[in-house]
């Protein structure tokens, strides 16, 4: 029997990420899956990063990850989002080709010295008093392993439905894994259903793109991941926008009872923020029309996303509703859309390393955690895989805090709150927004990633040159001064619009609100040299520079407030125990809190529906079991 | 909650005033309690009049006598009131008879922690409660029940729920922004806070009203040796307190006179000739009077309006009024002149006009419609408040959207503080419930 120290089952994003990190810690690494043809394969749209999701994908990248470096070499259309709403919430999504994308990431993957591709059905997991030890496959063959990472996306009790029509599957195309869902079960784990849907396909050709608005991509093009690898860049399309209309909503309405989703066919819960487009006629019965973001499948395909109109209506009434809508008029579904339902396990049964409470050395990653989303996906398997390498060398784990990466964020919130309908990220779900910026991801984690053995020699180095330039270029501006009778200031006084009074150090001006470091390189320059005068033009340098100028008050205020958390995680409530019993709380926080059990004062600070009031309540009865069991060692 | 099912027990009212005073208490023996005291059997809500009898069946008081049956009760739990003849040996031995029963002595405030606990009122309601009881005027504990009934916790909430309301479409605006929603770009965001900030303000007045009736103001008077500070606070106080004599560094000490002017608890503190001296119990003295004028909520800086005396070399952090004193001894009238009070301390000229000058300088007005608010809640809402405005300005000179939503994260927060905090899950809610976001 071959012995590994890393199995990492599935090869979706969370399977992919899991499998590189743990093979390039050093750990001889497994990873087995239905179909090596379907690595990296993107089930939903086609389409990397966004809003929140970026930031995860920034960073996978800064700690090594594929996922970045794979849209880059198949993105095929680029925007950069709310670009004027500041730093931290700017966003970038690139649009890939489906092909091009898997073929990115199995070339990433065949990089991998430690790591070894096997196709084969997990059938069933080995596991000795309580610690798993290997894993057996459909036709049994068994492989031994320190740690198994788990991530069967939603081919756990899989099934798929199309208006009245049900079957089971894991994916459109693929079969579902149910032996390895009957057996998880049996571990005691709790476990839910989840839903979630697709759009029906189109063949462009018969799409008359045309009469859409288009919108182009951005230039200059933008990059996912920081390092500059794959300078050939894919060629570049435009997506398209156009609307559903009062017909399409009539026909839906007309039949909304077929759609699976409404039928009572499908008990699991569904995304809030990517309804069926039958929920949202139903929902938001007032709006007569909805967007449709129409994307290209890739380069070679003449497939189309129609992103928007997700839905589980039946074939023939799909049809009919998107021949409704402007530029569809004659398109044929090449893929009818569906929705499919699928197990999750309770993610507050994992450790924040995603490792399961119930048996060591299994972890879990992906969909099966209750997420949606690939960036949530491969973020969790970055963190699995990091977290099974490091346990089968017997080092410490490693998870990252609340105010150090949206991977923080997203594992907190899991293993804590845990999620009743696929949890996807957002900005607003991090606290310290304004310090997880896309931007310094790399200074925020290559660090640590280095430390961790994750990187490579050449992102290493340029990692390093990138801190000296970013010190130096700070350095130089904290350290001149603009004096108060100087030719510069006189300069300077038409820039910032303000008589410059006082000798002045150049970083201040910066703190001035509207005062780029653009705005002031040419009057300033005079005061530098060359080499800093370059730096201020280098568009990795400067902005960090000046993001950490400008931000400087609030990130002190969050020092502050980091500070704060760090206590109340010092604060054990585990005393407490049953919560129903407690007084001067409501019902509907009683039962989360039971549910919930959170460990420290921190967690139940970030309960749903939690009042400062409660968080004192809180305070006082854990102030109160301490002395309690005190007394009882006391009198004991 | 073993701990807390035990029987409290206490005076409720306050010590040494009134012709009634009421022993309290709450817990499960406070039926039986109150049957033995009684020798009766008592029927819940229900007053009648009892003769109060010690263990050796002796008569201590007559007596009104009430019992509410938990949970409704001010704390919830089982309670008994006697309200007996006041007078402090009375209240004492009917104290003891309860205790005797099986009561403990109540830690101060542990009746109201238990209210707030058993959920019958929010925090700041029970915080009202404590004002309530610690409240030192009239006008303070009328401030007090309109706290109690959850008017000052009512207007926080409708600000609070505003605010989410505004985040929802700033959050929106962000996490959304591909998905047609742009609010921040139009005028109804600038707008909503405007119109918030107003609400605050007020809000903020009638507060710091309340905040001012609980926790009083301190006055120092200050100034050079022998210019009549001390005649001042007996002109306040209407008493001898200071010693008046016309030796310079007389006063060694800080006195404090706690007046009530115009329903205001108002402290005035007489401190000593701020100078330089050899004498090292006057030294000790300045040292003092450096103390209290750094905690003074106004300091009065007294002269000598009679002598070409150095004024005062030492500028106070607190808000300052000169007083020109001894009027009387020149030509001059008395009353406001070129921002000073000229008076006379020994006359009585003028020392209307200083009052409310006093009065207007510490933010008080008679109106009676504040809130009694805790020094902590008009902080609270100050920093709301001030966080709303920065937002606001940010909007108007094109700030960007993540510090303006930050800047009102940053605001809720301090009105969480208050009311409790809103979720991050419960905003992507209201969200989610007002926008048809999603492809």
């Amino acid at each position: 029997m071959k012995k590994y120290d890393v199995i990492v089952i599935g090869g979706g994003h969370a399977g992919c990420e899991a499998a590189a990190a743990s093979s390039r810690m050093g750990a001889a690494t497994l990873l087995l899956t239905q179909n090596l043809d379907t690595i990296g394969q993107m089930s939903c749209n086609p389409a990397i990063g966004g809003i929140g999701k970026s930031h995860l994908v920034r960073e996978i990248d800064a700690m090594g990850g594929i996922m970045a470096k794979a849209a880059d070499l198949s993105g095929i259309h680029y925007r950069v989002l709310n670009a004027s709403k500041g730093p931290a919430v700017r966003a970038t999504r690139a649009q890939a080709d489906r092909a091009l994308y898997k073929k990115a990431v199995r070339a990433l993957l065949d990089e991998e010295s430690n790591l070894e591709l096997f196709q084969q059905s997990a059938g069933d997991l080995v596991i000795k008093d309580g610690r798993i030890v290997g894993v057996l496959t459909e036709t049994g063959l068994q492989f031994g392993a320190d740690t198994v990472v788990l991530t069967t996306g939603t081919f756990l009790g899989g099934r798929i439905f199309v208006g009245e029509k049900s079957y089971a599957g894991g994916r459109a195309g693929d079969a579902p894994s149910n032996i390895l869902s009957e057996r998880l079960r049996a571990l005691g784990l709790r476990v839910g259903r989840l839903k979630t849907g697709t759009p029906p396909r189109l063949d462009g050709r018969s799409c008359n793109l045309m009469s859409m608005d288009k919108q182009p991509g951005d230039v200059p093009l933008p990059r996912m991941s920081f390092s500059k690898t794959g300078d050939e860049r894919p060629d570049q399309v435009p997506c398209f926008i156009t609307h559903t209309n009062a017909g399409t909503h009539e026909i839906i309405r007309a039949s909304i009872n077929r759609s699976a989703m409404f039928s009572g066919a499908i008990e699991g819960v569904g995304p809030r923020y990517c309804p069926s487009i039958e929920d949202k006629v139903h929902r938001f019965a007032g709006k007569s029309s909805h967007q449709v973001f129409v994307e290209p499948e890739g380069l070679e395909s003449n497939e189309l996303y129609p992103n928007g109109i997700s839905t589980s209506l039946p074939y023939e009434i799909q049809v009919d509703m998107v021949r409704t809508i402007e530029g569809f008029e004659k398109a044929h579904i090449s893929r009818p859309g569906y929705a499919i339902e699928y197990d999750y396990f309770d993610p507050r049964d994992l450790t924040p390393t995603l490792e399961t409470k119930a048996v060591k050395g299994l972890f879990f990653a992906g969909q099966i955690n209750g997420t949606t989303g690939y960036e949530e996906a491969g973020a969790q398997g970055l963190l699995a895989g990091i977290n099974a390498a490091l346990r089968a060398g017997g080092s410490d784990e490693w998870v990252p805090r609340r105010d150090e990466a949206y991977i923080g964020v997203l594992v907190d919130d899991l293993v804590n709150l845990g999620t009743n309908e696929p949890y996807r990220m957002f900005t607003s779900r991090a606290e310290y927004r304004l310090r997880l910026r896309e931007d310094n991801a790399d200074l925020r984690l290559s660090p640590k990633a280095s430390e961790l053995g994750l990187l490579d020699l050449a992102y290493e180095q340029a990692f390093e040159k990138k801190t000296r330039k970013v010190e130096g270029l700070r350095k130089a501006l904290s350290n001149r001064v603009v004096g108060a009778n100087s030719s510069v200031a006189a300069e300077l006084a038409s820039v910032v619009g303000e008589k410059v009074t006082k000798d002045t150090k150049i970083i201040d001006f910066l703190k001035r609100p509207g005062i780029s470091l653009r705005a002031i390189r040419d009057v300033v320059a005079p005061l530098l040299e060359d080499s800093i005068i370059e730096l201020m033009g280098d568009e990795e340098v400067f902005p960090q520079v000046e993001i950490q100028t400008k931000y400087e008050g609030y990130i002190r205020r969050q020092d502050e407030e980091i500070a704060k958390v760090k206590r109340h995680e010092t604060i054990a409530l585990a005393g407490i125990g049953a919560y129903d019993k407690l007084d001067g709380l409501s019902n509907e926080l009683r039962q989360k809190l039971n549910e919930t059990q959170p460990k420290t004062l921190a967690h139940a600070s970030r309960i749903p529906g939690m009042t400062a009031a409660a968080l004192s309540v809180l305070l006082v009865h854990a102030k109160k079991a301490r002395e309690e069991s005190k007394a009882i060692e006391v009198g004991g | 909650m073993g701990a807390q099912s035990e029987t409290i027990a206490a005076i409720a009212t306050a010590p040494g005033l009134g012709g009634i005073g009421i022993v309290r208490v709450s817990g499960t023996l406070a039926e039986s309690i109150g049957n033995k005291v009684t020798s009766n059997k008592l029927r819940p809500r229900k007053a009648a009049l009892h003769l109060i009898r010690d263990g050796d069946n002796n008569v201590i008081d007559q007596a009104v006598v009430l019992f509410f049956k938990g949970p409704a009760s001010f704390t919830g739990e089982d309670v008994l009131e006697i309200h007996g003849h006041g007078g402090t040996m009375v209240m004492r031995a009917v104290l003891d008879m309860t205790i005797e029963s099986g009561a403990r002595l109540a830690r101060p405030g542990e009746f109201t922690e238990r209210a707030y606990l058993n959920g019958k009122m929010d925090l700041a309601q029970a915080e009202a409660v404590a004002d309530l009881i610690a409240s030192g005027s009239q006008a303070a504990a009328r401030g007090a029940m309109r706290s109690l009934r959850g008017e000052f916790s009512n207007r926080v909430r409708d600000i609070d729920s505003d605010i989410v309301d505004l985040r929802v479409f700033v959050e929106a605006a962000i996490d959304f922004s591909d998905e047609e929603i742009d609010f921040l770009g139009q005028g109804q965001v600038s707008d909503r806070i405007e119109g918030l900030v107003t609400t605050l303000a007020d809000l903020i007045g009638r507060s710091r009203q309340g905040a001012l009736l609980r926790d009083g103001v301190l006055v120092a008077i200050a100034g050079p040796p022998n210019v009549g500070k001390s005649s001042l606070l007996n002109a306040f106080s209407g008493e001898e307190s200071a010693i008046v004599t016309p030796v310079p560094g007389t006063t060694r000490d800080a006195i404090q006179v706690p007046i009530i002017l115009e329903g205001l608890p108002v402290t005035f503190v007489d401190t000593a000739g701020v100078r330089e001296t050899e004498d090292p119990v006057e030294r000790e003295g300045v040292k003092r009077a450096k103390a209290v004028l750094r905690r003074a909520d106004l300091v009065l800086l007294v002269s000598d309006l009679s002598e070409e005396k150095a004024s005062l070399d030492f500028r106070p952090e607190a808000p300052s009024l000169v007083v020109e004193n001894k009027v009387d001894l020149t030509a001059s009238k008395p009353g406001a002149h070129k921002g000073a009070m000229r008076i006379s301390a020994k006359t009585g000229a003028g020392m209307q006009d200083l009052s409310s000058a006093i009065l207007k300088a510490v933010g008080y007005s008679d109106s009676a419609d504040g809130f009694t608010a805790r020094k902590r809640h008009v902080q609270e809402l100050l920093a709301c408040e001030s966080h709303m405005q920065i937002a606001l300005t940010m909007i108007k000179t094109g700030g960007s959207g993540e510090l303006i939503a930050e800047e009102l994260k940053l605001a809720h927060e301090h009105l969480g503080e208050i009311v409790g905090i809103t979720s991050t899950e419960d905003l992507l809610g209201e969200i989610f419930s007002s926008f048809c976001i999603g492809k």
